[in-house]
């Protein structure tokens, strides 16, 4: 049951999207975020959602999986719909039921709503976890926000602790299943009876995996010691981020198309709703 | 040869603060010289990784000296020379490996150091060439197996260039055949790197190849000497609580039982010998 907890969601890939330095596409998420929320109307909508037909294209995952990472989100499009139907006004009336007023207006929004919210959702998805690994991702996090070291925030020491967790949650994972099991065949039982007796039978399996966590940390200290830890300063990376040709292409591309779309909402706002 | 470890009257005690203070080593002198092959033997709370903890520096000595290639490692200045003179690799290898790619943990080290990135890329390929794990640079560390873990562990070290490695019960939670593959590495280490090794092991049969065996037993040295002066001394070791390898117990029985064997062939192929040359003349 544990084994289904997928990390990061990362799908290992050798796409012109795997390979672009993970700043560039951090920016481009953040970037790619903003241009969302400041576009209006269908056509900016739609130049958006090419581009990120486009960049799907590009990773190879299948669409499949893409749908399938809109589940867990999907109450909230609902809500989201529902919500705006019954309170966004504008247009023509369509119905009326008492108080509740529907309007072409709700349905218009509603609909850019939910589209705006599934476009954001993908994308962080696509252009982000999807195809960077976790030690990539942290790489990228550590070297975009070293400029706050010079305001003394520990830079250096967050995505030291980012990278070890991602390093031991393996670990952890099997540690847990060694423990159940161990626990199992001594008659314990996890999968029947209500949600609380269900959680009390977790105790006697976080006990000794918070203990064995504790001292898989003092042990990894003394030989993180051993080998001449000395925390950020003076430590120098093997491997470094450089960008690349393909990671300025990529920017002014992407770039571009969201400066475009953003500049057509502003254009064509005139005699479309909202 | 210069010695690259020495201890003067080391004295160690856990607990200081409290009323009962355990006294894990007393009066402990050993040297170790540069290019030897050390193994430290005895059974457990005997005190030999609290020795071992005092050769980089981990733990201080309460009462008496260490010096670490002539450096006292009561010097806090020189802690980060030390720790790259020797380095320590400890029994799991799950938890000495900082990084999600085998080659940035090897890289862990010399990263510490502030070396140039072209002599960092260069140590790192040739600590994981050492140890055989070179095509395996790219991988995840927890998908291999314990005993590629633990060699992982040893490039790590390497990749420091120290001149002398610790090593405190490496083998202990490894299948055998990991087993084999870090003793090979490590007599390796030795013997073409010119590398000290000081191993730290309950397990009889890997102190066979060293230069020069210690017992411990309640924090002292209680026997020193080469691995055939020490295990010819079957009965004393026994009575510190430790075996003796299976080559030397069983011409030992065969003594008990009326032969009259020498006990000095400690390898299986000395043992094959002996055996062959009294029972088939």
């Amino acid at each position: 049951m544990i084994k289904d907890v997928s990390l990061g969601q990362f799908f290992p890939g050798n796409s012109i999207v795997h390979r672009l330095d993970p700043r560039v596409k951090l920016v481009l998420t953040i970037v790619f975020i903003i241009a969302l929320f400041m576009c209006r109307g269908p056509v900016p909508y739609a130049i958006m959602a090419a581009f990120l037909f486009t960049v799907i294209l590009l990773t190879k995952i299948s669409f499949v999986l893409i749908f399938r990472s809109i589940k867990p989100i999907l109450i909230l499009l609902i809500f989201t719909a529902v919500l705006n139907i019954f309170y966004a006004t504008g247009g023509s009336e369509l119905l009326r039921l008492g108080s509740v007023v529907i309007t072409t207006g709700g349905i218009y929004t509603a609909f850019f709503m939910v589209f705006r919210i599934i476009l954001l959702v993908v994308a962080t998805f696509v252009m982000l976890t999807y195809t960077t690994s976790p030690i990539m991702l942290t790489d990228g996090l550590e070297s975009l926000l070293s400029p706050l070291k010079k305001v003394k925030f520990p830079v250096h020491e967050l995505s030291m602790m980012m990278s070890i967790a991602l390093r031991f949650i393996p670990t952890l994972i099997e540690e847990t299943e060694k423990i159940m099991s161990a626990q199992k065949s001594r008659g314990a039982d996890f999968e029947t009876g209500s949600i609380f007796r269900r959680a009390k039978a977790l105790i006697p399996v976080l006990i000794p995996l918070f203990i064995n966590a504790f001292k898989r940390a003092e042990d990894l200290a003394l030989a993180m010691e051993c080998r001449c830890y000395h925390g950020g300063e003076g430590r120098v990376r093997m491997r470094i981020l450089k960008l690349c040709p393909l990671d300025y292409i990529s920017i002014i591309v992407s770039l571009s198309v969201f400066i475009l779309a953003v500049i057509l909402s502003q254009i064509l706002t005139f005699g479309v709703l909202i | 040869m210069a010695d690259i470890i020495k201890s003067d009257k080391l004295t160690f005690k856990y607990n200081i603060n409290s009323d009962t203070p355990k006294t894990a080593l007393s009066e402990v002198d050993i040297s170790v010289s540069s290019g030897e092959y050390l193994v430290i033997l005895g059974h457990n709370g005997s005190g030999k990784s609290s020795l071992a903890k005092h050769f980089n520096a981990v733990l201080l000595p309460c009462g008496g000296k260490v010096y670490v290639d002539g450096m006292d490692t009561s010097d806090e200045q020189l802690l980060y020379e030390i720790r790259r003179t020797c380095g320590m690799v400890f029994q799991n290898p799950d938890n000495q490996i900082v990084a999600t790619i085998t080659e940035e943990d090897v890289a862990f080290g010399p990263e510490n150091l502030g070396l140039s990135r072209k002599e960092i890329r260069s140590r790192v390929d040739d600590a994981l060439k050492t140890v055989g794990m070179y095509e395996y640079r790219e991988h995840a560390p927890h998908l291999l197996s314990g005993g590629q873990k633990q060699r992982i562990a040893v490039a790590g070290i390497i990749a420091m260039r120290p001149r002398c490695i610790v090593l405190d019960e490496p083998t202990s939670m490894l299948d055998p055949a990991g087993r084999r593959d870090i003793l090979n590495i490590i007599s390796d280490l030795n013997k073409n790197h010119g590398i000290t090794i000081i191993l730290i092991t309950h397990h009889m049969y890997e102190a066979v190849n060293a230069d020069r065996v210690i017992v411990m037993d309640q924090g002292k040295m209680v026997m020193e000497g080469t691995p055939k002066e020490i295990f010819v001394q079957v009965e004393k070791l026994n009575s510190l609580g430790l075996t003796v390898p299976q080559t030397v117990e069983l011409l030992y029985n065969l003594n008990q039982s009326g032969f009259n064997l020498p006990l000095d062939s400690i390898t299986l192929d000395e043992c094959v010998d002996t055996l062959a040359s009294q029972f088939c003349k």
